[in-house]
């Protein structure tokens, strides 16, 4: 590895206020000068307890969430962006080429079957359908996902299989940077393995991983660096 | 080079009936392949928008240039006749929210989608009637109805019936006003699925007004969030819904169950 490898993905003086107008413009300050830089095959864990605002930050990077203070810098092949700053045709291109993204529940979209669900966010990021399919099926059999499922739209799904698709839809693509929020909570021994091994795989391979993750001993066997996040806690 | 140029780019448009403000001050670009939902509850401005966007009706200010396909842009008001002939009949589509009022109740099916054809010059009857036996399927309308008129469908039949006939002619930009409105929600569903797929298949440039927030958050990349007439917020889709900054919007998030 060079001397001074660049991140794929830094968070730089990140801050997060978020403002309640229906209740009365409370103000509730979240995170303050987040630093937090992620090299390419490197994980690094948000620790800190629920409420820390550990997710917050995972969709601040995403820009799912708003960047109030600071600066996301997301490093593409020939330019860095700014999410905080990006215009939104800018960030769905990065979402496609770029980042993904592991939310905690999978939002399921009426009528579309399981792997297609999966196919699509191949597809998205340029693979031919058959590829798409291919890798699609991979995954959702690695991860144990019921082939007689596949077919079905998850919404009826148990709440480990709807997150089995949800991480095979997160990992079906090529994404340098990985954003992984509590991937293996609703998952069992044997589930939460496989998510560890896709998650090495990608770390091989050079992709950037920034996630939250409460299982112990998932997270010793993933994370580079842990980063507690109440270090970052906004004076109240 | 064109690929940088928006496709709609809008300045400071404003529309008022008399005293009374329809939209002030609205300004946006689209590009090629972008959809744009525009949100807030009705009396917000919204179709009035969507009504001097599509030049139905006239701005009392502002502008509004369109990419015309030789990537030249052009105000939409200082068109030819035959140039606007041709963004009404060919390069746009409006589906309405009541499909009586986008397709003619009383021809048949077939020739609400070949109408359209022929308008733009299309003679050849076995070309046109094979178009449209292709468009009803894409539009999930058995061909065996294709003689039938549609006041013989149910509505959602109609109303993607309306949506065959308005991408019959390809064309780039499409206006929606409530296209799922008056759906019952099973019907609904399957019409979005619709939707979602034509949209990213034919890489379209939509405008899409709606008061359901479930129907922006899946179709759209953008939102605006109108009030009284103006834009009081405006982003990524998923941002302006899971963050939402001002005060209507988050009244506005607030108020449905789960989107
Ligand atoms: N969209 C939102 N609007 C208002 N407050 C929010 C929103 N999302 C998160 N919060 C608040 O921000 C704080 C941090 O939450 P979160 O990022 O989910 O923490 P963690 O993931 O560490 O449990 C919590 O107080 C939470 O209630
Ligand atoms: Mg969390």
């Amino acid at each position: 590895m060079a001397a001074n490898p660049a991140p794929a993905l830094a968070l730089e003086a990140v801050g997060k206020t978020f403002t309640m107008h229906l209740q009365g413009g409370l103000r509730l300050p979240v995170v303050h000068g987040v630093t937090v830089r992620v090299l390419p095959g490197e994980c690094v864990v948000l620790g800190g307890p629920s409420g820390a605002g550990k997710s917050s930050l995972l969709k601040i990077a995403y820009g799912n969430y708003r960047c109030d203070e600071g600066h996301v810098l997301v490093r593409e092949p020939d330019e860095i962006v700014d999410v905080a700053t990006a215009e939104p045709r800018r960030i769905i291109r990065l979402r496609r080429t770029t980042i993904g993204y592991v939310s905690q529940f999978l939002r399921v979209i009426p009528r579309v079957p399981a792997l297609d669900v999966v196919i699509q966010a191949a597809v998205e990021q340029g693979f031919v359908p058959d590829d798409a399919a291919t890798r699609a099926r991979t995954l959702l059999a690695r991860l144990n996902v019921p082939e007689r499922l596949w077919t079905l739209p998850p919404a009826t799904f148990s709440g480990g299989e709807q997150q089995r698709v949800n991480i095979a839809r997160g990992f079906v693509a090529d994404h340098p940077i990985l954003l992984l929020d509590e991937p293996t909570a609703s998952l069992d021994a044997r589930n939460r393995a496989a998510v560890v091994d896709l998650i090495r795989e990608k770390k091989d391979r050079g992709v950037a991983i920034l996630g939250i993750f409460h299982d112990e001993d998932v997270r010793d066997r993933v994370a580079d660096r842990i980063v507690d996040v109440t270090r970052f806690a906004s004076a109240a | 080079m064109t690929q940088d140029l928006p496709l709609l780019s809008v300045r400071r448009l404003g529309k008022s009936y008399g005293a009374r403000t329809g939209c002030r001050d609205v300004s946006f670009d689209i590009h090629a392949g972008e959809v744009l939902a525009v949100v807030g509850e009705s009396g917000s401005g919204k179709s009035t928008l969507l009504n001097v966007l599509s030049t139905q009706l006239a701005p009392t200010t502002g502008e509004i240039h369109y990419r015309m396909r030789d990537g030249v842009m052009r105000d939409v008001f200082a068109l030819s006749d035959a140039e606007r002939r041709f963004l009404l009949r060919t390069d746009w589509g409006f589906v309405h929210q009541d499909p009586a009022q986008g397709l003619r109740m009383t021809v048949s099916a077939g020739a609400n989608v070949g109408e359209r054809l022929m308008a733009v010059g299309q003679r050849h009857y076995g070309h046109i009637r094979h178009t449209a036996v292709d468009w009803l399927g894409r539009v999930e309308i058995d061909a065996g109805r294709i003689d039938d008129a549609p006041r013989s469908f149910s509505g959602g039949m109609r109303q993607r019936l309306q949506i065959a006939r308005n991408l019959v002619t390809h064309p780039r930009l499409v206006f929606m006003d409530e296209p799922t409105g008056g759906l019952d929600v099973s019907v609904q569903a399957r019409l979005l699925d619709l939707l979602r797929g034509l949209v990213a298949d034919l890489g379209l440039s939509v405008v899409i007004v709606t008061h359901d927030l479930a129907v922006a958050r899946l179709l759209s990349h953008r939102i605006m969030v109108m009030r009284h007439g103006t834009v009081i917020e405006t982003g990524l889709t998923d941002q302006v819904l899971d963050d939402p900054r001002e005060p209507y919007t988050q009244l506005l998030v607030s108020s449905v169950l789960q989107v």
